[in-house]
């Protein structure tokens, strides 16, 4: 199944029913780890990677699994995977596993994998949920990158601080800006002010496309005749 | 309903499988890194010193009720240069933190001077508190070749309280906490150096010193 282009699958993923931004998703990881970008693209990359292969092993195993266990092997199988990640990071990326902490064990409560396998890996063959597990990820891990630079940007005055979790190396600051900043920013409510405000430029762009839109087509818009 | 508990069971025998795989494909690299990061935050403690490597060797634990800081045991690491005591690293709770106990590192060599305070857990407010981590912040490097002679007793205080260190913009709960646990590890350590270091012999065939 290959009929949706990939390019437009992308753009689903990433704008049009990006799991963070739009379907609400993941709302627990996203709003706790997003304090600064290195934690963001951490678990981005932990969550992409057990999405990627979730829907792999569903939708390899979906000729088999009768409807009414379903639930009960998803959760089975992305526990598992989140296990395998969680020793992953802690043999290779010891510092981010760390700085993670409980956050990638509790990527199996991530609603937007068991969204992702039952609407998606159990009804369509491998290739494409792999690909939709990449481009739902993707979107997830991106959400997650953008506010958690957004948060250290505003909170601590500095962006890319401690990439050494990720790559090795000495501790880095990153690029500092100022010394300190908009404390509120890091906190918890910070991370609700940052992705309602990420939802509402989202929402904002796509009105003002819609716009441009029925301006262009004055035949199908609703306000088209002025 | 028969054939749907054969298909968990499979399921789970796979799922099993390639975790145990995983876990033994990364066992060991997950112990070695656990050590080295050990000894790695025992670093910070230790500046300027010259000591045998395998520092985490010489660890006694002791467990509570003891006169050191914290509700929870504490650790003593025995520094030595060539077989002759150095110093003593001490792993202690700062009880009085804004957010629950802050573990701390604290160094001291046999002189008892501070060689080194390393934060090491903590759930301090981001952006406050916790800019007494290392890497976040010089702060916990003003005690290093500070004692009990200097400042006197009374000068392990914040600035605010009368004594002779910094403070934190914002944030005096965490400074406090933590310099009140530093100069009564310090006191345990006049009281009790001796024993410290006569609590066990150590072999003496250790590896060369290193910085």
């Amino acid at each position: 199944m290959t009929s949706p282009g990939f390019i437009d699958r992308f753009k689903t993923g990433l704008w049009h029913e990006n799991p963070g931004l739009v379907q609400l998703l993941g709302l627990c990881p996203l709003l706790a780890v997003t304090s600064s970008f290195v934690n963001g693209l951490g678990l981005g990359i932990a969550t992409l990677a057990v999405l990627i292969a979730s829907n792999g092993l569903v939708s390899a195993t979906r000729r088999w699994i009768q409807a009414e266990i379903r639930i009960p092997i998803y959760v089975l199988i992305i526990a598992s995977l989140v296990t395998c990640i969680e020793l992953v990071f802690k043999a290779w990326f010891p510092a981010l596993d760390r700085s993670l902490g409980i956050f990638i064990p509790l990527i199996v409560t991530n609603c937007a994998i068991v969204a992702r396998a039952e609407v998606f890996a159990s009804r369509n063959p491998i290739g494409s949920s792999i690909a939709d597990g990449f481009v739902m990820g993707s979107g997830f891990a991106l959400l997650l990158m953008a506010i958690g630079a957004f948060r250290e940007l505003l909170g601590q005055g500095s962006l890319f601080a401690r990439m050494d979790m990720l790559f090795g190396g000495d501790p880095m600051r990153g690029l500092v800006f100022t010394d300190g900043g908009w404390l509120l920013a890091i906190l918890p409510p910070g991370a609700f002010f940052s992705l309602a405000l990420a939802i509402a430029i989202k929402n904002s762009i796509d009105r003002r496309q819609r716009e441009i839109r029925q301006q262009a087509m004055p035949g199908r818009g609703r306000r088209a005749t002025q | 309903m028969f054939r749907s508990g054969i298909t968990l069971a499979v399921i789970a025998a796979i799922c099993t499988a390639l975790v145990a795989l995983t876990y033994r494909g990364t066992a060991e690299r997950i112990v070695a890194n656990e050590q080295a990061w050990l000894e790695r935050s025992l670093q910070p403690a230790l500046s300027g010193l010259f000591y045998d490597s395998g520092v985490t060797e010489s660890k006694i634990i002791i467990p509570p009720p003891h006169e050191l800081p914290g509700s929870e045991a504490a650790i003593i690491y025995r520094v030595y240069a060539e077989g002759a005591p150095v110093a003593a690293l001490f792993v202690v709770s700062a009880r009085d933190g804004y957010a629950g106990p802050i573990r701390i590192l604290v160094g001291i060599d046999t002189m008892g001077v501070v060689t080194g305070v390393h934060v090491l857990e903590h759930r301090e407010t981001p952006g406050l508190g916790d800019r007494v981590e290392s890497t976040r912040s010089d702060w916990a490097k003003q005690f290093n070749g500070h004692s009990l002679l200097d400042p006197a007793p009374t000068g392990w205080a914040i600035k605010g309280d009368g004594g002779q260190f910094d403070q934190l913009t914002g944030a005096s709960v965490t400074p406090r906490a933590i310099i009140k646990a530093i100069k009564q590890t310090l006191l345990y350590f006049e009281a009790h150096s001796e024993e410290i270091f006569a609590a066990e012999i150590l072999e003496t065939d250790k590896e060369e010193t290193e910085q």
